[in-house]
């Protein structure tokens, strides 16, 4: 979760208002949503994703369900695949996940009943980058129609995004082998603080007719972790297609919760709906964006500075909440024994959690642990 | 071509099409008695005033959003806990439960089936009372569970066929599961005698049954949440270890903030340690971790003494408007000359009434009265007000008579 300089939670500045403006509308009940959600909010949030002026949007061929967090979008997308995707058991059609992912999508995708869950290359350790070719070469040789998990952007471990070019050649391979793109949108806006730089990938694959399905998260991006706000963005080939699609997550809704919970989803759809509070959001969307960048320069020159041995761009090549270090295990867990930093056993440090008060400590103890530890 | 050429269009939901066709009429007189909501002598959506005064508290104490455990906000997990077996139970005391927070009743439900999916190896069979909520059978099944079904609702008397359930439960298999309604039975209104409770208490337990009870109506059937309550806690007592599904959309209004709860009773404190990491396991790739806002809001009432009392004051006020609607339906029946026996519309408790009335009386009663209800005859007791119960009775008597 995103942290101030402080060190403290962050409601946002626009959150606090709406809630305000909600808790002031004596129209407002606690009333039953619809089953796929409140309208507002899901006509919004697609649009966030897919950007105003989508051909997606202009020719209604798109659908949304809220959805509890990005977690429930995927379940409920997942549940959908199993379902109906390739004939209607799915149960042994192949599911990719990159090397490494947050480990939850092998339990999302798990539970919704999938049997082979594999893995795409994608973190090469050695050069701390992508691993394009170890990626092109798993879509070239998994089965056709297998479903691929993708990281819109700030990937979650690694915070290391394939660049435009590179999508690219990933969409134009994953076209020609008939694969699956199943997008988990968790950071839009909080990774480079534009909302449509952080949305290129999808819209990218939009506008290559592809048909797919993006899990979009507001708990970071709008600071409303605990709200559960999430929306399940369905692309398809027409509205006849889609209308159909969203039919059956109906049926899967019901009986998994019923209709989502009311109060973040206003909070966003008030936002979203308003020009005024929208550039708000995108202001305090982007402050944090900005604390976040600035942490990892910040990190990276000090690094630079005490001549740490290694390489260190790889701290502001990186994206999002997340950083992979590079630090092994023992290093770990020096930092995390000796100098109570505490980190991931994979290195992985959340950037969040630096502040202008303990940059310093911990640059220094990286480089400890770098010089002291092999 | 797309991917999705071979998907089926959905049935649409029966009660949503309810309420889609009353909204389209046209009729001042129009009655929506399809609503699983609770509505004012009005005919509005009432957001208690216990619930009004919980939100200005939270706002004022200007809170986080930060994520919740896996298992729910404690505070209300804990209280939802006491609540349903009551502050003297020697299950919640010593300890040897686990409650967990639901998405409302229906995410309640699931998580406990899909537990049940995943531990419960003696048997897949669920067995509900004949008939039951709609989206029962749904949800067990797409958690992986087979349904089967007791006799419970006798249509000729309109009322429980005892001797009928009875019976058939003392034939299931050793071991299987039980489902049962706690109070105010959806959609028949139809509730066991405490002197039933009993009987039933004493075949699953011989049987060895697992009790699954869903409580989405406490306090709000009787208006009194002991009361209401007594079937779970006499099964717990009699040293049943039931399973139980609770929710706040009705009793507390919270309908669409999804305030619910999953308790299961173990053997002791460690075993609930032990099923607690299991259901966070299940919990986690469903949605992560549940909503702050609805919990939030019931557990300040339920562990604030002053909304609490104010709590139980406003449930009684909802049952007591419920109950004194099936009376002037009655005695507007009378008085409309009607010489059926209308006694189940009395007899019957909580937010819905099996009125025995057939299909093409209902189709009537829609047509030409523009009074919406499921081809069932259920109807929401919660729908009528002082202002239409004389219209209800009026076009009833006319299909009837």
């Amino acid at each position: 979760a995103y942290r101030t300089d402080e060190g403290q939670p962050w409601v946002l500045p626009v959150v606090k208002k709406v809630e305000l403006m909600i808790a002031n509308d004596n129209s407002l009940n606690h009333e039953y949503l619809p089953i796929l959600g409140l309208p507002e909010f899901r006509a919004n949030a697609s649009r966030i994703a897919l950007g105003d002026d989508s051909p997606a949007i202009k020719e209604n061929r798109i659908g949304s369900v809220q959805s509890l967090g990005g977690t429930g979008a995927l379940r409920i997308g997942a549940e959908f695949l199993r379902r109906w995707y390739n004939g209607n058991n799915n149960t042994a059609t192949p599911v990719y996940v990159s090397t490494p992912t947050w480990e939850n999508h092998n339990s999302v995708f798990m539970d919704a009943g999938f049997k082979d869950i594999r893995t795409y290359h994608y973190w090469d350790a050695a050069k701390r980058g992508l691993d394009l070719q170890g990626l092109l070469n798993d879509l070239e040789h998994a089965p056709e129609f297998s479903i691929f998990v993708l990281h819109a952007c700030a990937h979650n471990p690694t915070g290391t995004d394939p660049t435009p070019e590179q999508w690219k050649q990933i969409a134009a391979v994953m076209k020609r082998r008939c694969l699956f793109p199943f997008f988990d949108s968790a950071y839009q806006g909080f990774a480079s603080g534009s909302l449509d730089k952080d949305a290129w990938a999808v819209r990218y694959f939009v506008s290559e007719g592809f048909e797919l399905f993006c899990a979009q998260s507001f708990s970071k991006n709008f600071g409303l972790y605990n709200e559960r706000v999430g929306n399940l963005t369905v692309v398809g080939k027409d509205a006849d297609n889609v209308q159909r699609v969203l039919s059956q997550m109906e049926k899967i809704v019901r009986t998994t919760w019923s209709n989502p919970p009311s109060q973040g989803a206003r909070i966003v759809a008030t936002t979203l709906s308003s020009p005024q509070l929208f550039d708000e959001w995108k202001g305090n969307v982007k402050t944090m964006a900005d604390r976040v960048l600035l942490m990892r320069s910040e990190l990276r020159s000090r690094l630079e500075a005490l001549g740490t041995p290694g390489t260190w761009n790889h701290i502001t090549d990186q994206i999002g909440m997340f950083s992979f270090t590079g630090l092994n295990p023992k290093q770990v867990e020096y930092m995390v024994k000796e100098k109570h930093i505490y980190l991931m056993a994979s290195g992985r440090i959340n950037m969040c959690g630096l502040t202008t008060k303990n940059l310093d400590y911990v640059a220094k103890s990286i480089h400890e642990a770098v010089t002291k530890i092999q | 071509s797309s991917w999705w050429s071979h998907v089926e269009m959905g049935p649409p939901d029966p009660i949503l099409g309810v309420t889609e066709a009353y909204k389209r009429d046209t009729n001042s007189k129009k009655m929506n008695l399809g609503v699983g909501a609770y509505r004012d002598d009005n005919g509005k959506p009432y957001v208690l005033n216990c619930v009004r005064k919980a939100e200005a508290m939270i706002a004022a104490k200007k809170m986080d959003k930060e994520y919740l455990p896996i298992g729910g906000l404690a505070d209300f997990t804990r209280a939802s806990a006491e609540l349903a077996l009551g502050e003297n139970s020697e299950a919640f005391k010593s300890g040897r439960y686990v409650t967990v927070q639901g998405i409302s009743g229906t995410g309640s439900l699931r998580i406990g089936a899909n537990f049940l999916q995943r531990f419960f190896k003696a048997s897949r069979d669920v067995y509900l009372p004949k008939p039951s909520w709609g989206n029962h059978t749904p949800i067990f099944r797409d958690a992986g569970m087979q349904l089967q079904a007791y006799r419970y609702y006798d249509p000729k008397t309109c009322s429980l066929d005892f001797s009928g359930a009875l019976d058939d439960i003392s034939k299931i298999p050793e071991k299987s599961i039980v489902l049962l309604h706690a109070c105010a039975h959806n959609p028949t209104g139809v509730d066991p005698r405490q002197e039933q409770w009993k009987e039933l208490a004493a075949v699953v337990k011989k049987r060895n049954l697992l009790a699954y009870f869903d409580m989405a109506y406490q306090g709000f059937a009787s208006g009194d949440i002991n009361r209401d309550a007594w079937a779970v806690r006499h099964f717990i007592d009699q040293g049943i270890n039931i399973v139980l599904s609770q929710s706040f959309a009705k009793n507390m209004g919270l309908y669409g903030e999804r305030a619910g709860a999953f308790t299961v009773i173990c053997s002791d404190a460690d075993e609930a340690k032990r099923v607690e990491s299991q259901l966070k396991i299940l919990i986690r790739p469903m949605y992560s971790n549940p909503p702050m806002n609805g919990a939030r809001i019931a557990s300040l009432i339920l562990n604030t003494p002053d909304l609490r009392k104010e709590w139980l004051t406003e449930v009684k006020s909802m049952a007591d408007r419920i109950i004194s609607m099936r009376t002037q339906l009655v005695s507007n029946l009378k008085k409309e000359g009607s010489s059926h026996n209308w006694q189940h519309i009395t007899d019957q408790i909580g937010m819905f009434c099996f009125t025995g009335l057939k299909a093409e009386q209902v189709e009537r009663l829609i047509k030409e009265f523009s009074i919406y209800m499921t081809k069932d005859g259920r109807i929401s007791v919660a729908g009528v007000t002082s202002g239409n119960v004389g219209y209800l009775a009026h076009a009833i008597h006319q299909v009837t008579k």
